[in-house]
């Protein structure tokens, strides 16, 4: 086996790690900014020159606090509920490709830590091993109000994969590959999905919220229903661990929307660029594009109320999943159309 | 000792032990006393089938501050700043009717120009009062956003009352018979300035919610109540008129002059979150009016009634005269003739009829005095109105009937 290549996808992975870890961190921060703005306050001010320093604040407030287990919860589940949040959140981000091909030191690195073939199966797979995160920590803290957000968790989420799974299909179908880089080289330049599947960016940005647990689906922690859900009993960096999460899997949905509707880490021009340039470029572009998603997700949780869970439930089922269904039946059509499948 | 203990327990104990919810699919929960949707200290039991609402019951008392036995125990002029802790989103309306029963009491003349300084604050802490109920109900939906925009006009209105009397929040705003001094030339500004430029934040603010889908999907058809068994209950205020009866005391049994003013009581269909909401926020709109009606008519005259009884003299007068001196001596000790009588007097509060049963034998403190709570009648009701519901819509429906912890348990 080649040892640079092993070298050099470990860089990778760990340079990933601390990346979302930060982008994550600084979410809470750019978040709590962003509420201020919209419901005309300051926000965090104090620590740093207009509060950057927050984040770090949090993270050893967390630390200190006393990290308490009640009495009757189940200890090691209780434990381990937030490390599957985590780890399923930060494990999505492997497949994920961050930009085109770098050269460095006379090597051609990829920007990607494992180009799977199945990339968005993977990243499925993992976004539903999430919901035991949820589970488990609720009902592990044997209370009734977490019992309520880890049963609502859990089939919100399950309800919301199916349509989501279907949106993908449908981007699937487009770029005729499973692996998030051919869904990327699919949309060279400007020819992005959004643009041939607005119906189902939709369904999937939808989904995305619920997906996340963001408003306004956030009912499994609701703080007006629930007193916090699932995490009600949790302190300290436990507590950290499922906040964190959350923000983790919410950067990732938004990279892994501007990979399957907004051309990844494509962006027009670009063929006039190569080498470092473009790969740097890339990154850049692809990152705009997250933060531009993640500042969407934002907006939308301070602006608008959240749903009931019946009519969580009916949205799911009754509109999105039908909705998905028939634009995925008109693409296959269409695509079979094009390509001389069927003739009239 | 042990029987006696089980007679004792209450009936939400039993509630909580029995078999059913233990053994079943029944799963019983404590909504309250420190849930953070109950906006203060309730405790309702609940039965869930799921999320769906069984049964509730409910438990009350957890703030009792006996106030009706501390009046027993004041002097007339002592017993306002215990108004305030009752409804303590819009204590200057608990203040002013107070004011407005003792004064009927003793049958004191009230000058017009009183009469209009009283509506104006009156409505102004009605919107406050509004306010902060709807923009609860817009948090309780999960729009947190939609209570910080209010929160800065409720600011504007509270700067107002410093004007006046120097206090926010629990305010003991003016005297029985009027008030200690005239509106200040702040006052004049802010009160203009606050009348141009709330409109626009309200509608902005009304814009987020009023017609917004989900908004609309969460609240219509959640907690209803028929207007036959809202009367039954006793239900006032904004509840009743949701429910589509147009009672309003300001309109059927006018106090302070309000029958000079032109406004409209608006009236809801379903009696449901919804009706409930959009009926406060008509009300804050005609609360506006109202303003607009009597600062632009506000007569000349004096700020106070003539009832020595309740002022105290000026300082010169009482180092320098026997009878001033006798006067503020009196006042300080709380020693007024206060008339034999037996009076009710009612205002239209925050949050329904607010009443005063008043029995005076004569003494410097009253018999009895007895507060007619709204919230504690709409607290009645709300196991009948949440049956059926989910958890959620339970917490909508309790903060939008605005039962406050003070006013409830008294």
């Amino acid at each position: 086996m080649d040892t640079g290549l092993l070298i050099e996808k470990l860089i990778l992975a760990i340079l990933l790690f601390v990346v979302s870890l930060g982008i994550a961190a600084y979410s809470t921060y750019f978040e709590r900014k962003l509420a201020a703005w919209i419901q005309d306050r300051v926000g965090p001010d104090r620590a740093g020159p207009f509060g950057i320093l927050q984040p770090i604040a949090d993270g050893v407030k967390m630390f200190m606090k006393e990290d308490f287990t009640p009495t009757n919860a189940d200890r090691w589940l209780f434990i381990l509920g937030p490390g599957i949040a985590m780890f399923t959140a930060l494990m999505t981000s492997a497949v994920i490709p961050w930009g085109t091909d770098i050269t460095l030191f006379g090597r051609t690195i990829a920007l990607q830590v494992a180009d799977l073939n199945i990339g968005i199966l993977f990243i499925f797979g993992i976004i539903s091993i999430g919901v035991y995160g949820i589970m488990i920590g609720g009902w592990a803290s044997n209370n009734k109000y977490s019992r309520f957000g880890a049963i609502r968790a859990s089939s919100q989420m399950i309800s919301y994969e199916l349509a989501m799974g279907i949106s993908a299909i449908t981007i699937i179908m487009l770029s005729g590959g499973l692996g998030l880089n051919d869904i990327v080289k699919a949309q060279h330049g400007m020819n992005w999905n959004i643009f041939y599947q607005p119906v189902c960016f939709l369904v999937f940005f939808i989904c995305a919220l619920a997906e996340t647990n963001r408003a306004p689906f956030d009912l499994p922690e609701c703080e007006s229903e629930l007193i916090g859900g699932y995490h009600t009993e949790y302190s300290s960096m436990k507590l950290g661990l499922f906040l964190f999460a959350e923000y983790v899997a919410m950067f990732v949905s938004s990279a892994l929307i501007s990979i399957l509707f907004f051309g990844g880490y494509n962006f027009p021009g670009m063929d006039n660029f190569s080498g470092n340039t473009l790969a740097l470029l890339s990154v850049a572009a692809f990152f705009t594009k997250t933060f531009l998603m993640i500042f969407l997700f934002m907006w939308i949780r301070w602006t608008i109320p959240r749903f009931r869970f019946d009519q969580l439930m009916h949205l799911g089922w009754k509109v999105l999943i039908p909705i998905s269904i028939i634009n995925m039946l008109v693409t296959g059509i269409v695509i079979a159309f094009n390509e001389g499948w069927i003739k009239f | 000792m042990s029987k006696e203990k089980e007679k004792v327990s209450n009936s939400a104990a039993e509630f909580y032990n029995s078999k059913e919810t233990i053994d079943g699919d029944i799963a019983t929960i404590n909504f309250g006393p420190t849930h953070p949707a109950t906006h203060g200290i309730f405790q309702n039991i609940l039965k869930v089938d799921g999320e769906k609402i069984i049964s509730s019951e409910q438990t009350v008392g957890y703030i009792h501050r006996a106030f009706e036995k501390l009046a027993e125990r004041r002097p007339y002029n002592q017993i306002t700043p215990i108004t305030d802790r009752l409804n303590y989103c819009s204590s200057p309306i608990n203040n002013l009717g107070w004011h407005m029963t003792v004064e009927k009491l003793i049958q004191a003349e009230i000058p017009k120009r009183v009469d209009y300084m009283r509506v104006i604050i009156m409505e102004l802490a009605r919107i406050a009062d509004h306010l902060i109920c709807d923009s609860v109900v817009g948090v309780d939906t999960g729009a947190l956003t939609s209570f910080f925009y209010p929160f800065q006009e409720r600011e504007k209105i509270y700067e107002l009352y410093e004007e006046i009397c120097g206090a926010r929040l629990t305010t003991n705003i003016g005297r029985i018979g009027g008030f200690e001094r005239d509106f200040t030339p702040v006052f004049h500004t802010k009160l203009k300035s606050f009348l141009k430029t709330f409109p626009k934040a309200f509608s902005e603010w009304d814009s987020m919610l009023a017609r917004n889908r989900i908004f609309m999907d969460r609240t219509r058809g959640t907690g209803p109540i028929s207007p036959e068994r809202a009367l039954a209950y006793g239900f006032t205020g904004p509840n009743l008129r949701a429910a589509g009866v147009d009672y309003d005391v300001r309109v059927m049994h006018p106090y302070s002059s309000y029958e000079d003013f032109d406004f409209i009581i608006p009236v809801g269909v379903n009696g449901d979150t919804y009706d409930r909401f959009m009926v406060r926020q008509e009300e804050i709109r005609q609360s506006i009016r109202i303003i607009e009606q009597a600062y632009g008519n506000l007569p000349e005259g004096n700020y106070k009634a003539d009832v020595p009884d309740f002022y105290l003299p000026d300082k010169a007068d009482v180092y320098n005269n026997m009878e001033a001196l006798i006067y503020h001596f009196k006042i300080v000790m709380g020693e007024m003739e206060i008339p034999r009588g037996e009076i009710y007097h009612s205002v239209e509060g925050g949050n329904g009829e607010l009443g005063y049963y008043l029995i005076s034998d004569g003494g410097r403190t009253p018999y009895r005095l007895q507060f007619r709570r709204p919230c504690f009648i709409y607290y009645q009701a709300y196991p009948e109105m949440i049956t059926g519901q989910t958890i959620s819509d339970a917490v909508i429906t309790l903060s939008s009937m605005n039962v406050i912890a003070g006013e409830l348990d008294a």
